[in-house]
């Protein structure tokens, strides 16, 4: 039959059909074609209208030759390829354009920091970091001029917030996450309704009950860490009981098998488990902290061009934001040269804490060995040896 | 000898043993402990709540209701927060409203866009735009961002000046306005916006997006019609979070604004609108007790206001955790 010979040849058997992954169809020539072309006719347009019109707004320009390549991009595409191709195109350009415009601040914040800050951190190095600013004016060059007061001041009020707040955080945690009653419920909500607490009330709060009682010797750098162990109290509680939660149910449920007590099992199985998630939130309210000025503004007093301050306890003490803000606000160019100086070594502390928690993430332990964790130390040295 | 299938059904029935351990002394002392860390943070925050309660009393008997609905402040004889007050409201809904289209914008480009090498890199920065400072932020918005909209705003205030919005208290002076901050604050909250819309959309089931394109969908198609559904209450969350952190926003404010307080529908220009927490911070310790006090209140109504929007988003999120677990 003649038909037969028409058919397609049948596949052999000895060569199976070959399983390829589908892959999304890449751009066309012609598809390269239709945004160029839309990109430089509206841009062109945009140009002669603006230059007929006699504006100069570089800005301006840049915003309506996009509006128009959205029109004609958008119309050539309904009419070529349909209403379903033209709405994935426009939202293809949505994403891709509000993504990359999200980003654009933090590089022209760097930026800036680098171009105007670098200078004068770097130009005398170590000067600008180990000195205070107290023989500088507006007259001298801006290295004279030093950030080693307000850096003291940071470290020593951070130091202080994290010491009182970090170890009650995490013990709230733990108690959040293994009590069920009421009670703690009640301190779950209380910790999540205050999680976003504006900063500027923790420093009200600690100034109206301390500072304004002491009139002006209540501010100190105690005062200022105190505010900012209200803001880390909330934050670091939330972050440490996210951690705990992602502890296995199977080592607590082991644990409790092998009959561990109930603060061996939490201190020796739970929190060793935990631990480097733990000190990951940790850092990071840390990290919140250092960049905190509203809840020092009232508290620490210390003014840019104070001495060092090494007693917390005692005196106005600088810190990091304050030397910022108020350089900040300063008429004379140098000055306002000297915040930048500031807001980088602000930013070199919270990038370093930043990067810190990165590399303390990447090198997470593989398993916990829980079982030396339930041993009472004595004898866990025997059980290492063997 | 009896095997386990002679005996009747009625003697191998499970019986649970009634697991009752009595904690010893130890573990008693360590649950009081961990209740007593737990008290100490309710007390901590309860006594913030408490204490500006308590100073506010005395500016509430003072001038009562007056408070909110005069715009005229002048310390320590006027006090009247309305403009401040309407100030912070716009602050915070136009920072939204640029901060919202950008979010959902970046968190589809992460997720579904960007290629999937780039993705850890792309968290990694927006959280680092988290991290920093909003001093950094308020400083460079003071001088850099005032100079890029400069010429935007003189625009603006030229050719839509028809609109009251778009008007300046004092003629041909722009910048240090509402309008400013409300952008600087947008650049604060578009990274906590972005990574709490994007872990939501994270969470949206693959089989209806994988179908979606399985059916002939385009990617655009599966963004509108499966993932933004399934993410649409923590998205709602993330902007409500994202509002309650622009209005209690105070660095970047108390840096950029030059105001008077007034009540104004003109956001250009200085020396009109103003806000809580730059009132708070500029005026608070140099005045007598009776103007700290009102200002206490107005703090406490920036309290309350970022408290309850914490707690509603904080709601719907995990709300919306539940319903697609």
């Amino acid at each position: 039959m003649s038909t037969v010979s028409t058919l397609p040849p049948a596949p052999t058997v000895d060569s199976p059909p070959v399983e390829r992954p589908h892959r999304r169809p890449k751009a066309s020539s012609n598809d390269v074609l239709e945004v160029a072309s839309s990109a430089v006719s509206s841009l062109a347009f945009v140009w002669v209208v603006f230059s007929v019109a006699g504006l100069d707004a570089p800005f301006g320009l840049l915003l309506c030759s996009f509006l128009t390549f959205l029109l004609v991009y958008g119309t050539l595409s309904r009419v070529r390829h349909g209403a379903l191709v033209m709405k994935n195109r426009l939202g293809t350009i949505f994403v891709w354009s509000g993504g990359l415009v999200a980003m654009v601040p933090l590089f022209l914040i760097i930026g800036w920091l680098l171009v105007r800050g670098a200078p004068v951190v770097f130009s005398h190095f170590p000067h600008y970091i180990t000195h205070d600013a107290a023989t500088a004016g507006a007259e001298q060059p801006t290295w004279t001029a030093g950030v080693g007061a307000a850096i003291v001041g940071t470290v020593e009020q951070v130091g202080l917030a994290t010491l009182v707040a970090c170890p009650i955080a995490v013990l709230t945690a733990t108690f959040l996450n293994e009590s069920r009653s009421g009670y703690s419920k009640v301190v779950r909500l209380v910790v999540d309704a205050m999680t976003g607490t504006p900063e500027i009330i923790a420093g009200l709060f600690v100034y109206l009950l301390w500072v304004q009682p002491h009139h002006t010797s209540g501010k100190s750098g105690a005062a200022a860490a105190a505010a900012l162990a209200v803001m880390m109290l909330p934050f670091v509680t939330r972050g440490a009981q996210e951690v705990l939660r992602t502890v296995p149910g199977s080592l607590r449920e082991a644990g409790m098998a092998l009959g561990a007590p109930h603060w061996r099992l939490t201190l020796r199985v739970i929190l060793p488990t935990a631990r480097v998630g733990l000190v990951t939130v940790a850092i990071l309210g840390v990290a919140r902290a250092v960049g905190e000025t509203a809840a020092v503004l009232f508290n620490a007093g210390g003014s840019a061009n104070a001495h060092f301050n090494w007693n917390p306890f005692h005196g106005n003490q600088l810190d990091l934001p304050l030397y910022v803000l108020q350089l900040a606000q300063s008429a004379p160019a140098n000055q306002v040269k000297e915040a930048w100086g500031g807001a980088l070594v602000l930013v070199f502390f919270v990038l370093g804490l930043f990067a810190l928690t990165r590399i303390l993430g990447s090198g997470m332990p593989r398993g916990p060995r829980f079982s030396r964790f339930l041993l009472p130390p004595w004898r866990r040295l025997s059980a290492d040896s063997q | 000898m009896a095997l386990a299938s002679d005996l009747t059904a009625a003697e191998v029935v499970d019986v649970p043993i009634p697991l009752k351990r009595s904690a010893s002394g130890a573990d008693r002392v360590f649950r009081v402990i961990l209740a007593g860390c737990g008290t100490t943070v309710l007390v901590v925050l309860g006594a913030v709540v408490v204490y500006l309660v308590h100073y506010s009393d005395r500016a509430f008997h003072k001038v009562g209701f007056g408070l909110i609905t005069s715009s005229h402040w002048a310390p320590p004889f006027d006090l009247g927060i309305l403009g401040a007050l309407v100030g912070s409201v716009v602050i915070a809904l136009l920072a939204l409203t640029v901060a919202l289209p950008l979010s959902v914008a970046s968190a589809l480009m992460i997720n579904e866009y960007a290629p999937k090498r780039l993705r850890g890199m792309l968290v990694s920065l927006i959280d680092l735009l988290a991290t920093v400072p909003s001093i950094v932020y308020g400083f460079w918005g003071l001088i850099a961002l005032q100079t890029y909209l400069f010429g935007t705003t003189k625009f603006l205030a030229r050719h839509f000046g028809f609109i009251p919005l778009f008007r300046t208290v004092e003629p041909n002076t722009y910048g240090l306005s509402v309008f400013d901050c409300g952008l600087v604050v947008a650049i604060m909250i578009i990274p906590i916006v972005t990574s709490i819309s994007r872990e939501v959309m994270a969470r949206a089931p693959r089989e209806p997006c994988e179908g979606a394109l399985a059916l002939g969908g385009t990617r655009w198609g599966m963004v509108t019609d499966v993932i933004l559904p399934y993410s649409r209450n923590g998205i709602i969350g993330a902007a409500l979070l994202g509002l309650g952190r622009a209005v209690g926003e105070t660095m970047a404010v108390y840096l950029i604004l030059s105001t008077t307080n007034i009540l104004t529908p003109a956001i250009l220009g200085p020396n009109g609108l103003g806000s809580i927490t730059y009132l708070i911070s500029r005026d608070f310790t140099s005045n007598p007790t009776l103007v700290k006090s009102a200002l206490t209140e107005a703090g406490l109504a920036l309290f309350a206001t970022t408290l309850a929007m914490n707690l509603v988003a904080r709601l719907v999120v995990t709300r919306s955790d539940e319903a697609y677990a």
